[in-house]
């Protein structure tokens, strides 16, 4: 399974001017679902076309399996990729466009067939791609890329596009490729389109790593805060001043950070306050989000 | 799970991608059809025009079998723009709808995928040639044998004919895709061989046999190389046997040395840049 080791090792890449990849490593593990993480032209589709070999770093490398993809002898059953952007011949069905990339990743037509029927084009495998939707062309670029049955896949922004059904399937499904062994390096510009299915994330901004972890590890950053409801607002930032809390005015009532919900309600209780409404609010990895690729900006 | 690492001849897996890719859509069996019925149209001109000619005092009719030549000898002066025009879509596609990416990780050598390329069009340049061949004769023939004096099938000076305008169709294929290479914008490449193959070439040949000290040059074009391929020419047969052809065999050299030039450009710029 070593073979499925995604690893970028100081990899950058310049387009002109433009510095879309800087001094970026980390490494990628089989068994685990990876998210690689990033605002809008941070870098991401450029780092996977660099470890897919089809666009040549500046500086560092960028390695499948301990080898740069185009040295291995089969590198389409290796490796399965759903790149953004990639497009489809519109005069051609979805079926012959695979059965055309079949022969180099070692597959029949059967299996073709199959990959259709798994992403849930089935009948519209014979239909020219031309007629497909947005969505529809996001499950033949998986189709595409699961042709071989990979080992390793990458796949970037998979869930634009998906109707709600399709993401949750798209989801189910990503958990279960990891569940079996592989690796498998989603991208995606929303932490929270992910969170419910990635183990690891990667975050970039502006072409540097400015974060890499479990997501458990992500989540802690977030730390906890406490939502509270009360008809004196007074008396509860009296309150949070007398124990030196942190409490900000958030939706109808206020957020007190780093505090969980037990200790807020023991206090107010002890102080007599009254109060509608008592939470603990998650992890707000969204905010944790915005604040890592914030700061590097 | 990990795929029995199937060891493949990557050059005949990418023959047989190349294959699917082309075939997969209507625009190789459209331009075949398209050239076979344009062939079949001047065929039946040319073969009336040379049977029913009237007796001229200047010009000798021509007649027997040079009839047959002169109608079967215009396959490459008449549709040599289709296998162009196939060879060159056969890289420009994958360009204009993004399929390089997808075609380039299932192969990242990409010297393996231009050579798959310029196969496959030799392969459908050859089978073009046939259609053409198939056009051509579907109503040459029967208005020769009718009217004129016949199509003399089996004479061996006409299936060389044949034979060479299939050979050379082929060439225009290979060309077309080198050249799909070097100018990979699809519009840009369409607009390009159209006014080389329809303005360019045919002015630049008829200027240059006028001016003697370049006359030799001409024949270096590369219509002109095809016809010498084919040794014979409407082109020729318009100007008066104007301008000098280089023997058959140098005319295919210097076909092949177009293809190969535009080839290594094509190689070292389009398919050497990154993919993104
Ligand atoms: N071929 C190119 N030529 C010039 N600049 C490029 C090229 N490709 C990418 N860039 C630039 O590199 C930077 C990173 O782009 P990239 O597409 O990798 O971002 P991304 O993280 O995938 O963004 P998104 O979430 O929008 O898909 C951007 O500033 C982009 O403009
Ligand atoms: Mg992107």
């Amino acid at each position: 399974m070593d073979a499925a080791v995604l690893a970028v090792e100081a990899l950058g890449k310049s387009f002109g001017p433009v510095r879309a990849v800087d001094d970026l490593t980390f490494e990628v593990h089989p068994g685990r679902v990876t998210g690689f993480l990033g605002p809008n032209g941070s870098g991401k589709t450029t780092t996977l076309r660099m470890l897919l070999g089809l666009v040549r770093p500046t500086d560092g490398r960028a390695l499948v399996g301990g080898r740069p993809y185009g040295d291995h002898p089969v590198p389409g059953a290796l490796v399965g990729a759903a790149l953004e952007a990639t497009g489809f011949h519109p005069g051609r069905t979805g079926l012959g466009h695979l059965t055309a990339y079949a022969p180099q990743v070692g597959v029949d037509r059967a299996r073709c067939r199959e990959v259709l029927e798994l992403v849930g084009l089935g009948p519209a495998g014979d239909r020219k791609v031309g007629g497909y939707s947005l969505g529809m062309r996001q499950r033949l670029g998986l189709a595409t890329a699961l042709l071989a049955d990979p080992p390793a896949l990458l796949l970037d922004e998979p869930a634009n596009g998906l109707d709600p059904e399709g993401i949750v399937w798209l989801r189910g499904f990503l958990r279960h490729l990891a569940a079996e062994g592989r690796t498998v390096l989603v991208s995606s510009h929303v932490l929270a389109e992910v969170q419910h299915t990635v183990d690891d994330v990667v975050v970039i901004a502006k072409g540097r790593l400015v974060h890499a972890s479990s997501l458990a590890e992500l989540a802690a950053l977030a730390g906890v805060s406490t939502y509270v409801e009360t008809p004196d607002p007074a008396g509860l930032a009296a309150l949070c001043a007398q124990r030196g809390w942190v409490a900000a005015p958030r939706d109808r009532g206020t957020q007190v950070d780093d505090v969980d919900a037990a200790t807020v309600g023991a206090a107010a209780h002890a102080a007599g306050l009254e109060l509608h409404q008592l939470t603990t609010r998650g992890a707000d990895l969204e905010d944790v989000f915005l604040r890592l690729t914030g700061a590097a900006s | 799970m990990s795929p029995t690492a199937p060891t493949l001849n990557r050059f005949g897996v990418a023959l047989l991608a190349e294959w699917r890719k082309l075939t997969s859509t209507a625009l190789w069996w459209v331009l075949g059809v398209g050239m076979a019925a344009y062939l079949a149209f001047m065929g039946a001109v040319l073969a009336f025009t040379f049977a029913a000619a009237p007796p001229s005092p200047d010009t000798p009719a021509i007649t027997g079998v040079d009839a047959a030549l002169a109608v079967l000898g215009t396959l490459n002066a008449i549709g040599y723009v289709f296998p162009l025009l196939v060879g060159t879509l056969l890289v420009t596609t994958e360009v204009r709808h993004r399929t390089l990416t997808q075609s380039l990780l299932v192969e990242p050598r990409r010297g393996v995928l231009l050579g798959a390329k310029l196969v496959v069009a030799a392969a459908v340049g050859l089978l073009y040639g046939v259609l053409g061949v198939v056009g051509l004769l579907a109503t040459s023939a029967p208005v020769l044998e009718l009217v004129g004096d016949g199509i003399f099938l089996t004479d061996p000076a006409v299936l060389r004919v044949l034979g060479l305008g299939i050979l050379v169709t082929g060439l225009w294929a290979v060309l077309g895709a080198a050249f799909g290479a070097v100018v990979p914008n699809q519009v840009a490449a369409i607009v390009a061989v159209l006014a080389f193959t329809q303005f360019v070439e045919p002015i630049a040949r008829l200027g240059l046999s006028a001016v003697d000290s370049l006359s030799g040059v001409a024949a270096f074009l590369p219509g002109a190389a095809a016809d010498a391929v084919v040794g014979a020419s409407l082109f020729g047969e318009i100007s008066g046997g104007g301008g000098d052809l280089l023997p058959g065999w140098a005319g295919a050299l210097v076909l092949l040395a177009y293809a190969a030039v535009l080839t290594v450009v094509g190689r070292w710029t389009t398919f050497a840049r990154d993919v993104a």
